[in-house]
């Protein structure tokens, strides 16, 4: 593992680049025939994580830190009685069954009445030729029915995925790549920005959820990339509330001394439809709690 | 042992990084904006840049003109940085993929 650089002055910088030449010099060359497939990426992802944990069950790595560790699964079992997201849950259904001012609701907007359909996102739009997350098809309702959009950070939009996800809690991700260029293209998008280290710190979203995970950052347990957005979204402590995935993404971000793009930029929604595809199989649960 | 010549041309040194003026700072900042902007057209502009940014700018306004170049070298240096880091990343992460 190449280890983070620090740039912190002109001084430091020189040095840093010198040493960062060295690392890529050593990037081994038989890297990448680089025609994706997304049918393989998935296996060998599900492969190196099970391999990595062979005591965690599969469908248990949805839970995040929480299947690290028995002591932290059983804080998690104990958080699960009186789970901090039920707040949200209640607020999110409360807004999914109120209608618009224009009679019309979020029903209206999505198959099978918006019920038991969260495994499906994101979704790739042919038409538009992008990927279409939860969070912006949400959106997207709201302006159709004349409402104005919501943050896509938290309260209200983590309020609505958070009763989505729980209509649909323990489905199995079921992300499709349509047989199209386009689509194939938002997918590898996807992965190459999770891998591409970014931000001050040269850290990748890959350098702490597949070579790190069940070690701590600071007092974090870091989670497995694998069904990481399974649980979404979540109540966090450190946020002291709720958080959607553009959350997650933009202080990912932003921890890593990088500017994060504006939440739903095409590359997250990349990013997204990605990290949902190699989870595909393993089941929702979110809403989730994460320390 | 260090000549007197060598002292003087220290000396000289110093004073010439000391001289900051406000069009020291103008040149320094335009150079350290231009190149964030680089980086924000390939998507990867630092927080510590637009620290060191707003840091000078702080330091312009007071007056403090030294400080003003010598953050905006330091944004110049950082915005440089992150624009080597996203040229490299263009082929490097691919060896980080799971295969």
């Amino acid at each position: 593992m190449r280890s983070a650089i620090q740039f912190a002055s002109a001084a430091p910088v020189a040095a840093a680049l010198v040493l960062a030449a060295l690392a890529f010099d050593s990037v081994p060359s038989a890297v990448a025939d680089d025609k994706p497939d997304p049918v393989a990426d998935a296996k060998a992802f599900r492969k190196f994580f099970t391999d990595k944990f062979p005591k965690v069950k599969l469908e248990d790595f949805v839970n995040g830190p929480y299947s690290m560790n028995e002591d932290m699964h059983r804080q998690w079992e104990e958080k699960e009685q009186f789970p901090p997201y039920e707040f949200s849950l209640d607020m999110g259904k409360e807004l999914f069954t109120k209608p618009f001012k224009n009679g019309k609701s979020y029903a209206d907007c999505f198959a099978n009445q918006g019920i038991g359909i969260r495994q499906n996102y994101p979704t790739f739009d042919q038409k538009e030729g992008k990927v279409i997350t939860l969070e912006l098809a949400l959106n997207r309702c709201r302006e159709a029915n004349g409402e104005a959009p919501f943050s896509y950070v938290k309260d209200e939009m983590a309020a609505l995925t958070a009763y989505m996800a729980f209509t649909s809690r323990g489905k199995p991700f079921d992300i499709k790549i349509p047989d199209d260029p386009r689509a194939l293209e938002a997918y590898q998008n996807g992965k190459r920005y999770f891998y591409t280290r970014r931000g001050q710190l040269n850290f990748s979203c890959a350098t702490c959820h597949v070579q790190e995970p069940g070690e701590r950052i600071r007092a974090e347990v870091l989670a497995p990339a694998l069904g990481i957005l399974n649980a979404m979204p979540i109540y966090r402590s450190e946020w002291s509330g709720m958080g959607t995935i553009s959350r997650r993404f933009t202080t990912c971000n932003s921890q890593i001394r990088g500017v994060p793009l504006d939440p739903q930029a095409d590359e997250y929604r990349d990013l997204e439809y990605y990290l949902s595809y190699v989870s595909n199989g393993l089941p929702i649960s979110g809403p989730g709690a994460r320390p | 042992m260090i000549s007197l010549s060598s002292l003087l041309l220290i000396g000289g040194a110093a004073s010439a990084v000391a001289a900051g003026s406000e069009a020291d700072f103008k040149t320094a900042y335009a150079a350290a904006e231009a190149a964030n902007k680089e980086a924000g057209s390939l998507r990867n502009q630092w927080t510590v840049t637009a620290a060191a940014l707003a840091a000078a700018k702080k330091a312009a306004d007071a007056g403090d003109f030294d400080q003003a170049v010598a953050q905006s070298k330091e944004a110049e240096a950082l915005a440089k940085a992150s624009i080597y880091q996203a040229t490299s990343e263009k082929e490097a992460w691919k060896a980080l993929e799971i295969r």
